[in-house]
């Protein structure tokens, strides 16, 4: 089998032994009503699924936390850049930025929906505050961290500023953008859920929180499985879509097998 | 004639934490051109500090650089910078990174692509076109660096130490490939080095220069005639007297500035 194949069984078997060991704990060392059990909470998803009721607090949490993440990762790159490249302006700012970020997201959270309201229009811009300076200060290191060398090898080809920013500066910043990208997606969805506890009528946070009120433990885990599911699965995109980005780079454990002499 | 780069009288000082450091004092050198000439120096003698003055990344404190008699003020394409570090970009294949000065330039894919895989064949690296500079070895990456320069044809080529980094059989088949290479497009060269052997093998004349602040303290033209052979060059008798000649000059200097290093200032 292939080392791929392998790591994927490995995996798939620590997940089985968890729920398993999770539902035999269940009603034989603790009352199921305090940490429910796999299967209920297997039976709970799959009957929301069935009725169609869980469709509606998915959409509404992945319409908050994409819309919030694009919005928040192209602003937050986009400043990056700006700020990296005009020093003038990064120290002007500096001492906002650092206070800004300082502020604990989840203090935002109600004056947002003071302002947005208790739709997802207030939790998108939680999550875009969240990702902004994620992507931002990733971006903004990336940017002043280019090799001056390797944009003076160009300069003295004749490229133009415009030239260097395309064929250098944006490449090599490409896997720091890719870091901040990464750290974001969880972060990100933890925004909009947080924003969802707080206030709103629809959200897999508000769910979790709906069913936490009712006791319903099942109800709770079923909507952070889920949760985690989506983590899980946008991970693995992001880290995809970065190992194809990034080709270019050594493969620590591979390096050296890989050098041609 | 005018020549095709003359420095005339040129000063370089820095400012180091409010001291003021004379890198280079009244250098005055002229090259013809198609010349080879080479700059052998103890380190830190402000070699590749003249190389950043004549390319444009840094202007003089005094004195002034012309090509063919107009001062440079500037970067000017039509000086190339061969650097001591490959400095290919890591993102780009072989290929890319050797035409990477015709995409500037606007050239047609098609083109550069036949350009550039000239000059691979040309170094024998024909196969990793398709390579990432992390996948290919040093020497490689040191092939790949000068032809890109190469490529765009500038008039006047700077290389500081490019072979420095690499094992001694390498560099001698760099060296040949150089001289082949320079003997084909017949560009003019000014290449820096520490190695009094290389020096020589490749160079119509060697500029020698004293340890810090920098002079010209001589240039030898090297009698040896072309087309050289570096793998046997060593054995000729006009070799074996410029490098006595060269090493009687160059070893106060290093001796000098190793001293400095050791903190005994003369």
């Amino acid at each position: 089998m292939s080392p791929r194949g392998r790591l994927l069984v490995y995996r798939a078997a620590f997940g089985v032994l968890l729920l398993a060991m999770w539902e035999l704990v269940s009603g034989r060392l603790i009352d199921p009503f305090w940490i429910s059990s796999p299967s209920r909470v297997f039976a709970y998803l799959w009957q929301v699924v069935r009725d169609g009721s869980i469709f509606g607090h998915l959409a509404v949490t992945l319409y908050e936390t994409t819309t919030g993440f694009l919005i928040g990762a192209v602003t937050g790159i986009g400043c990056g850049f700006l700020l990296g490249r005009r020093k003038i302006l990064a120290q002007v700012l500096d001492p906002y930025i650092v206070a800004f970020n300082g502020i604990p997201r989840i203090a935002l959270a109600p004056l947002f929906i003071i302002w947005f309201g208790i739709g997802p229009n207030s939790k998108v811009v939680l999550v875009v505050i969240v990702v902004f300076f994620l992507t931002f200060f990733s971006t903004y290191s990336g940017v002043k961290g280019v090799d001056l060398e390797l944009k003076n090898v160009l300069r003295i080809m004749g490229a133009t500023e415009r030239q260097i920013l395309v064929k250098v500066t944006i490449p090599a910043t490409v896997p720091w953008i890719a870091t901040g990208l990464k750290v974001s997606v969880p972060y990100a969805l933890v925004g909009a859920i947080v924003g969802e506890f707080i206030a709103a009528s629809k959200g897999l946070g508000y769910l979790i929180n709906y069913q936490t009120s009712l006791f319903s433990t099942t109800g709770a885990l079923g909507g952070i499985l889920i949760v985690a599911a989506i983590v899980v699965i946008s991970s693995e995109a992001i880290n995809w879509a970065e190992a194809y980005l990034l080709r270019w780079r050594p493969r620590e454990e591979t390096r050296t097998d890989r050098e041609v002499y | 004639m005018t020549p095709l780069l003359s420095v005339e009288g040129v000063s370089k000082e820095f400012l180091v934490r409010g001291k003021r450091i004379v890198a280079l004092d009244s250098i005055t050198l002229a090259l013809e051109q198609g010349e080879f000439v080479t700059v052998v120096g103890p380190s830190g003698c402000g070699k590749s500090t003249l190389l950043n003055l004549i390319v444009g990344l840094l202007s003089p404190s005094a004195g002034r650089i012309l090509l063919r008699g107009r001062p440079i003020n500037g970067i000017n394409p039509e000086i190339g910078y061969v650097t001591q570090k490959d400095n290919l970009l890591p993102w780009r294949t072989l290929v890319q990174n050797v035409e990477i000065a015709l995409e500037i330039r606007g050239v047609d894919p098609r083109e550069r692509r036949r350009r550039a895989g000239v000059l691979i064949q040309q170094v024998g690296l024909g196969g990793f076109e398709g390579h990432y500079p992390h996948e290919l070895s040093g020497g490689m990456r040191q092939r790949a660096n000068i032809i890109r320069t190469l490529i765009y044809e500038p008039q006047l080529i700077l290389m500081d130490e490019p072979f420095g980094p690499l094992d001694a059989q390498t560099r001698i088949v760099l060296q040949d490939q150089l001289l082949g290479l320079w003997n084909a497009a017949r560009k003019t060269i000014i290449f820096i080095t520490h190695d009094l052997v290389e020096a020589i093998a490749l160079a119509d004349r060697v500029v020698m220069m004293t340890s810090r602040p920098g002079k010209v303290k001589s240039v030898t033209g090297v009698p040896i005639p072309r087309p050289r052979d570096v793998y046997q060059i060593h054995e000729s008798p006009a070799f074996r007297s410029t490098h006595e000649t060269l090493w009687r000059e160059l070893r106060p200097e290093v001796s000098l500035a190793e001293s400095w290093r050791g903190g005994i200032r003369p």
